[in-house]
């Protein structure tokens, strides 16, 4: 691995336990199995063969809120699903995050209406935004690396 | 014009003062509302149709006196003919009769009309709201209801708009 | 901050059996955030045991206001609004909202534009299909048919995003032809994709069809008789799974679908292995009408792929500067549109779930007066209660899944 030469015999390493638990935070951010409308293909096409999710280590997309860290909202939020994802959201146990995935999540996208809530952060707080509609693939992989860099810079005051 | 189609407006004409009418090749009929059900059942049991392919209603508010037109579109499978039905709802206390019972899919299309529009539907075995959530007011596919726009940020307004969305805080 | 609000057992006690009052059978509550249930879909299950005695589905979480959304624009604006209804069938609603708006203008689409038109939406019938393929079989505990089905699919996605710069939201058919003529490598990619898809249904074909394991889960259940489907609604692969030869390409063609030499396929049984069967089989038949599609393509290359009528259709860039006219018509159609007439049209397509039929009304002006989707997930889903009582709360999954439900389409 080449950390190794490092190590010397006593195989100790040296590193603040910020950077060590932030590290290890990204490395296994569980999504929550829960797509909405269309983002949620592009979702499904980012985990499946040919853009592969699981080079980052977010293969493994839980069903139960318990079980996992981060809240994708994939797709428009209606105001009858509205109170469900703020209920996921908070089922969610402590550190979690969400990303808001595409334009109807961000801001309402292309239906500013009565039916739909004009971008999901009117109801949960949200790290990450990808524009997009939707967004490819790429674009999801791309946000989650930009969650990752704001969840390495997180202070040990703001740990939850 | 297809001859079993002819057939069945004639027959329904004969019996019912209905009126047809054409456009782009397709027929309807207005119908009244006390009719609907008979008309429906002789066109399914004697004409053979036996679909019911959409079931919808246009406000035409602020006209009042009808109001709504709600809209039957019935198909025959075996004949590949289509005919429109359209049924005069006045503005005041709106209501058709239910058709559920000769068209099994007409209940959730029925509870649409009530939850879109706020057309009463009588004899219906389960009217409540199917797509907005049963504590909505209002009926959101009425003309004379907005649409609930809101107002695009642009750099000029972006700070005041954002004063006033609902961000939630964590 | 959203309140949950609070539903009394009261509002839907008519719905449950007496059993459940007593408390002999359980009720229980399944999605809307559920894995199996294809979306936000929300059933209300009463069981027995295993057993379900009764299910009451509950709808409305993908509402999204595009009926009314679009009566607010004009013809134009407003066709941005069907890509996003049924989302893994866009191409085919853009295809259902033009036909409809050329129905009701009276516009006429060149030979061109009509054959582009069929390759793309019976594309998106096969991109569609291996999105169920793979929900069904994943469902069902195949995983792996999931991860080759979404190989396919990127292949087709490529071609989409080649002719329209989109992979899903294409917007590619307008009223009056297509946005723009296809790219020079799109016989290229259509005809790779030609070659290398038959072997994939094979492969297909060798995992499921003769998997005992998939047979045991899929036969006998969900059984609905061709009387029962045609009443409650069923189009499409659902009702060809009871044995009734019905298609819209067939007995109502658009778009040429009349000059194409394909078949209805059809299954007896009426179970989710019959509709199953109908799908693999309408995988040979969208193929064969590629093929068809593709040397037509060759026959008519060059020709016009959009109107010239310019009273709806914008004139393309290069007679702009040249012509007034034109630029008369361009400056027209892109600050107020349109004016349709008076009048109303129902138009039905083919979608891979079923009968999809646009009610458009106009008033006379540049806006839809009322637009009504006749979406084949919102009849399919109601006969859900019919098609899982009595079947075990495991089958119930693969019955959602064989009625290939979306909810942006049912929800609209």
């Amino acid at each position: 691995m080449g950390i190794e030469q490092k190590l010397g015999n006593m195989g100790i390493i040296t590193t603040s336990l910020e950077k060590a638990v932030n590290w290890s935070r990204t490395r296994a951010m569980w999504p929550l199995l829960s797509g909405l409308a269309c983002c949620a293909i592009e979702m499904m096409a980012a985990e499946a063969s040919h853009y592969d999710m699981s080079r980052f280590g977010m293969e493994l997309m839980r069903a139960s809120p318990r079980q996992s860290d981060l809240l994708i909202v994939a797709g428009r939020v209606s105001r009858k699903m509205a109170p469900v994802i703020r209920r996921l959201y908070d089922q969610l146990p402590d550190p979690k995050w969400a990303i808001a995935m595409g334009d109807c999540a961000s801001s309402g996208g292309v239906f500013n209406n009565y039916a739909i809530v004009q971008g999901v952060d009117e109801i949960i707080p949200i790290d990450v935004y990808i524009a997009g509609c939707p967004p490819r693939p790429e674009g999801l992989i791309h946000g989650i690396l930009t969650l990752y860099e704001k969840v390495e810079r997180e202070k040990i005051t703001d740990w939850k | 014009m297809d001859e079993k189609l002819k057939n069945a407006i004639q027959a329904i004409r004969k019996d019912y003062d209905v009126d047809k009418l054409t456009f782009r090749g397709e027929y309807s009929m207005l119908v009244s509302p006390e009719n609907v059900v008979d008309i429906c059942r002789q066109l399914r049991d004697d004409f053979g149709f036996n679909m019911l392919s959409s079931l919808t209603a246009v406000d035409y508010w602020p006209a009042n006196e009808p109001r709504f037109h709600v809209v039957y579109q019935l198909y025959s499978t075996e004949n590949n003919i289509t005919l429109r039905l359209r049924v005069q709802v006045p503005g005041e206390n709106p209501k058709i009769p239910t058709i559920e019972k000769l068209y099994p899919n007409a209940n959730w299309h029925e509870r649409e009309l009530w939850d879109m529009f706020g057309i009463q539907v009588d004899g219906h075995s389960d009217l409540r709201r199917i797509l907005m959530p049963a504590d909505w007011e209002g009926h959101p596919l009425r003309k004379d209801y907005p649409l609930g726009y809101e107002e695009v940020q642009f750099s000029f307004n972006a700070e005041e708009i954002d004063k006033k969305k609902p961000y939630v805080k964590e | 901050m959203v309140q949950l609000q609070e539903v009394t057992f009261d509002e839907l006690k008519h719905l449950v059996s007496d059993r459940a009052l007593t408390g002999e059978t359980m009720l229980l509550n399944m999605g809307p955030q559920h894995p199996s249930t294809h979306g936000v879909l929300r059933l209300m299950l009463e069981l027995d045991g295993e057993i379900i005695v009764n299910c009451v589905p509950d709808i409305g979480f993908l509402h999204t206001g595009v009926e009314k959304n679009m009566e607010a624009k004009r013809y134009e604006q407003a066709e941005v609004m069907t890509d996003r209804l049924d989302y893994l069938n866009t191409i085919g609603n853009n295809l259902a909202y033009c036909l409809a708006v050329e129905k009701l203008v009276e516009l006429d689409v060149p030979p061109r534009a009509q054959v582009i038109r069929v390759i793309l939406a019976e594309l998106q019938r096969i991109a569609s299909h291996l999105i169920w393929l793979g929900t069904q079989s994943l469902d069902l505990a195949a995983m792996s048919m999931f991860l080759y089905c979404f190989r396919e699919r990127e292949i087709i996605l490529d071609i989409f995003e080649s002719v329209s710069g989109q992979r899903m939201m294409t917007t590619y058919i307008r009223p009056g032809g297509i946005w723009r003529d296809v790219s020079g490598e799109f016989v290229q990619l259509v005809q790779d994709f030609l070659e290398y898809f038959p072997k994939r249904i094979e492969q297909y074909e060798g995992l499921l069809t003769k998997n005992p394991l998939f047979i045991d889960r899929v036969k006998g259940i969900g059984v609905i008789s061709a009387e029962e489907a045609i009443a409650q609604g069923f189009t499409g692969p659902s009702l060809r799974g009871s044995g009734v030869a019905y298609d819209n390409r067939k007995v109502r063609p658009y778009s040429g679908y009349e000059e194409y030499d394909f078949e209805v396929p059809t299954a007896t049984g009426g179970d989710v292995f019959a509709r199953y069967r109908v799908r693999m089989d309408e995988f040979w038949q969208s193929l064969r009408i590629i093929e068809q599609g593709l040397k037509k393509l060759k026959e008519l290359d060059g020709a016009p792929v959009r109107s010239s009528n310019h009273k709806f259709v914008p004139p393309p860039r290069s007679e702009i500067g040249t012509s007034m006219e034109a630029l008369i018509h361009h400056f027209k159609l892109w600050t107020e549109g349109f004016n349709a007439p008076k009048g109303y049209v129902y138009v039905p397509v083919a979608s891979p779930r079923g009968e999809l039929g646009v009610y458009l009304e106009s008033d006379g002006s540049n806006k839809p007066y009322r637009i009504h989707w006749r979406t084949p997930s919102f009849v399919h889903l109601q006969a859900l209660p019919f098609l899982s009582k009595g079947h075990l709360i495991a089958d119930l999954v693969a019955i959602i899944g064989s009625v290939d439900i979306v909810l942006g389409d049912s929800d609209r």
